[in-house]
């Protein structure tokens, strides 16, 4: 198996601690983790986090069910690339004369999809959201008209083929879960997997 | 709290009490039924020591003579008893010295409750007097940490401790909690049991397609194998599983945890597995053509090298923790859930069988390993004893009913290959994470876990010097531990390792040891040292009549190895009997 860019996505409980706990499980195996991002989700009181990593699927699988084992995870999904809409926002700091003696400079953000954050007389923040290749070239684009400073945050992404998560934690709320909040995800494999 | 998200019935009028924290954390442990705590006083957990003092007539605080002893003795009552075990420690290194305790729980799936003194909340992060970030060091050896700094928590946070420790697949729990917070005084409207967490889950469901094709696969069998680990035991699903595999007729071996969970003496019982297991279910995991794995998670010590394990066999694998399974070995069934469950759905469809051919397998292979190593171990021609003849004896007089609380080493595969055992629950030792120093406070844990048992510590001479210390709790506090230390003069498994494997390098091995009866004696603990075979038996009866605890030192030959044993990096099927076949 060949290791690819996957997208963990984990649905969890807004706890202190918890965000330690999920980092070791890939620190332990020695997996270093590309990109991690904490934010709300869609429910109320529930927390997501995105988290990249550069792995096989049938390790991305495993490290998933460890972290679905923590007590305050609720749920864990893992996708590639593909299943997936992402965005990165990066920032860039130019000196403000540059932009403008250069009027190309300008042309080139816009180009890039960049918008304006601040402008002050010493310097300018440009902000871009976009996928890493993209962010990735204005850096270069950028780097001769003296970049200043460059930050880019992690990765955040949303499931295309996700309905959300409101219908499954109201199954994690029963006492007794449905069976939607146990997927076994071997059941809907039935044939690969039960090979008598 | 936030993350507690049952409805709470509670009435608005319920009446209140002005309580402190640590008044809380001891109507928790009462409301749980808890009777026992092994503990240790310090600075940051005096107020709770303070309410323990008017709590004396029904709650029992052994005090240890060090944290990890306190850790360990929990772990030996909760695995004896069934119970949660629980622990009382101070901040910094009082917390500290309960790792490795709750890495052991952790790995051997034990369910413990440890509460640790933290300084006053205002101070954390500040590098107070024995503050130490005990939530974080503690975070990959816990199955559930908490800091409380609010007294208003204990209650709901001590209810979610016990049920997560000691439900689902059980481990270790810490709350570390501040000493303001056990000192603040709060309304106090009683106690909750907690039963359920939403974003926790316990148990899987069971799905029946599973168990359906589980026994269709176990029915089309030829040379099916169960191997059972101590899931069984700890989904007190011992009855259960015996039904299974007698309607099934299906030969079953036993993981070192999984151990006792059947009589030993049992018809289907083909031994133990592992690296010094028994030859047959060894060499024939490899042979069989369905694997059933019941509760156990295909430890490396277990499978041997993994792209040599049972590839020609269909694998059914019973596991209440969904990461278990294919975490190892790859199963054609997963069967999620409790065995207590899925056990008896599962004896439901299976036929009626015998494989008296398959069985009568095993039998050859035990045979070879009875000519090879059995005989000579428990029957030496050497003029020096050894081991396996102690625990053979040993047999004899207990006739399978003591519990057997074992060490780590050379001594702790003798035990566990010759010791009999009628009753579940009666083999304790340190399985996963293999401490050594876990016997001895593991067998004053598991004294008081069930006091009608005889407890009988078997210990290294290595092993017995890392936490002797406890001899002093049971000078105090008298459980009844027979301790017998097997005495080979070395640190036997590394040395046997050492000359297999490393040209006979011992590198610090010999280990040099103290008068260990003159030791006992300063702890007015009645001993005995033997060298001679012609004592063995009258003195083991010495130990086991004696009323309260003794040490029993028996020498053994120095260089005595373990065998069968499958070398690390090698299949099951390579397993071997002699140092000549390796």
């Amino acid at each position: 198996m060949t290791k690819q860019e996957y997208t963990i996505t984990v649905y969890t409980e807004n706890q202190i601690g918890l965000l330690n706990r999920i980092a070791i499980i890939f620190s332990r195996r020695k997996i270093n983790i590309e990109s991690l991002n904490t934010s709300p989700s869609e429910v109320d009181s529930v927390h997501r986090f995105t988290i990249v990593i550069n792995e096989t699927e049938d390790v991305v699988r495993k490290l998933c069910r460890q972290i679905e084992k923590q007590v305050e995870v609720l749920k864990a999904y893992y996708n590639t690339n593909d299943e997936i809409v992402w965005q990165e926002l990066a920032m860039y700091k130019v000196p403000t004369e540059v932009i403008a003696s250069a009027v190309k400079v300008e042309r080139l953000l816009r180009e890039h999809g960049a918008h304006t954050v601040v402008i002050r007389k010493d310097y300018t923040v440009f902000a871009v959201a976009g996928q890493r290749e993209e962010t990735d070239k204005l850096i270069k684009v950028l780097e001769p008209y003296r970049l200043i400073e460059f930050v880019r945050s992690a990765r955040i992404a949303i499931i295309k083929a996700s309905d959300g998560f409101h219908e499954k934690l109201k199954e994690f709320e029963y006492r007794e879960p449905g069976e939607d909040a146990i997927e076994n995800e071997f059941l809907n494999e039935n044939e690969k997997v039960f090979s008598m | 709290m936030e993350t507690l998200t049952i409805k709470k019935e509670k009435p608005a009028t319920k009446p209140t009490t002005q309580v402190s924290g640590s008044v809380a954390v001891l109507e928790a442990f009462l409301a749980e039924g808890v009777d026992t705590v092994f503990g240790y006083p310090g600075g940051a957990i005096m107020p709770i020591y303070d309410a323990l003092y008017d709590y004396n007539d029904k709650l029992k605080h052994i005090l240890v003579r060090h944290e990890q002893g306190a850790i360990h003795a929990a772990q030996g009552f909760a695995r004896v008893s069934g119970r949660t075990g629980v622990v009382f420690a101070t901040s910094g290194p009082g917390a500290t010295n309960l790792v490795t305790g709750l890495a052991d729980a952790m790995i051997d799936s034990t369910p413990v409750v440890c509460i640790t003194g933290q300084v006053f909340a205002h101070l954390l992060g500040t590098d107070a007097f024995q503050e130490t970030d005990v939530i974080n060091i503690t975070t990959p050896v816990t199955k559930w940490n908490y800091q409380v700094t609010d007294a208003t928590e204990i209650p709901a946070v001590l209810a979610k401790a016990f049920y997560i420790a000691g439900s689902g697949r059980p481990g270790p729990v810490l709350i570390d909690i501040t000493k303001n917070a056990q000192l603040q005084l709060f309304d106090y409207s009683g106690y909750q049991k907690c039963e359920h967490i939403r974003s926790y889950r316990p148990k899987p469901i069971v799905r029946k397609e599973y168990i359906q094709e589980a026994a269709k696969l176990i029915n089309a069998a030829e040379r099916p194998f169960v191997i059972f680990g101590q899931g069984v035991i700890l989904g007190k699903a011992e009855k259960e599983f015996q039904k299974f595999i007698e309607k099934a007729g299906i030969p079953s071996a036993w993981t070192i945890m999984g151990m006792s969970a059947i009589p030993t003496d049992h018809p289907l019982g083909v031994g133990m597995l592992g690296m010094h297991g028994n030859y047959g279910p060894n060499v024939l995991t490899n042979e069989c053509d369905v694997l059933i794995a019941v509760g156990m998670r295909f430890d490396d010590r277990v499978t041997g090298r993994l792209d040599k394990y049972a590839k020609q066999a269909k694998i059914i694998h019973l596991d209440i923790d969904p990461a278990e399974i294919d975490k190892n070995v790859k199963a054609t069934v997963p069967v999620w859930g409790d065995c207590k469950e899925t056990l008896p759905l599962l004896t439901e469809l299976v036929d009626q069988k015998v494989y008296p051919q398959w069985l009568q397998l095993f039998k050859e292979y035990q045979q070879k390993e009875e000519d090879k190593v059995i005989k000579e171990e428990l029957n030496p021609t050497t003029e020096i004893m050894t081991m396996g003849e102690v625990i053979n004896t040993l047999n004899e007089l207990t006739k399978g009913d003591a519990v057997i609380v074992t060490d780590v080493g050379q001594h702790q595969m003798v035990a566990c290959r010759y010791a009999k055992y009628n009753k579940s629950k009666s083999n304790i030792t340190s399985g996963g994470l293999g401490t050594m120093g876990y016997a001895l406070p593991a067998a004053i844990g598991a004294a008081y876990g069930d006091p009608s048992r005889t407890t009988v510590a078997i210990i290294g001479d290595g092993g017995f010097q890392m936490t002797l210390q406890e001899l002093g709790t049971i000078m105090q506090f008298k459980p009844k531990v027979k301790i017998i230390i097997l005495n080979n003069q070395f640190l036997g498994m590394v040395r046997q390792w050492q000359q297999l494997f490393h040209e006979k390098r011992y590198s610090f091995v010999d280990i040099t040891s103290p008068d260990f009866v003159q030791v006992a004696k300063g702890f007015g603990i009645p001993g005995k040292s033997i060298s001679k075979r012609e004592e063995l038996k009258s003195s083991l009866q010495q130990m086991l009549e004696q009323d309260g605890s003794f040490l029993l030192e028996v020498m053994v030959g120095k260089e005595n190895n373990v065998f069968p044993m499958v070398p690390q990096g090698r299949g099951v099927a390579e397993c071997v009997l002699s140092r000549e076949e390796i």
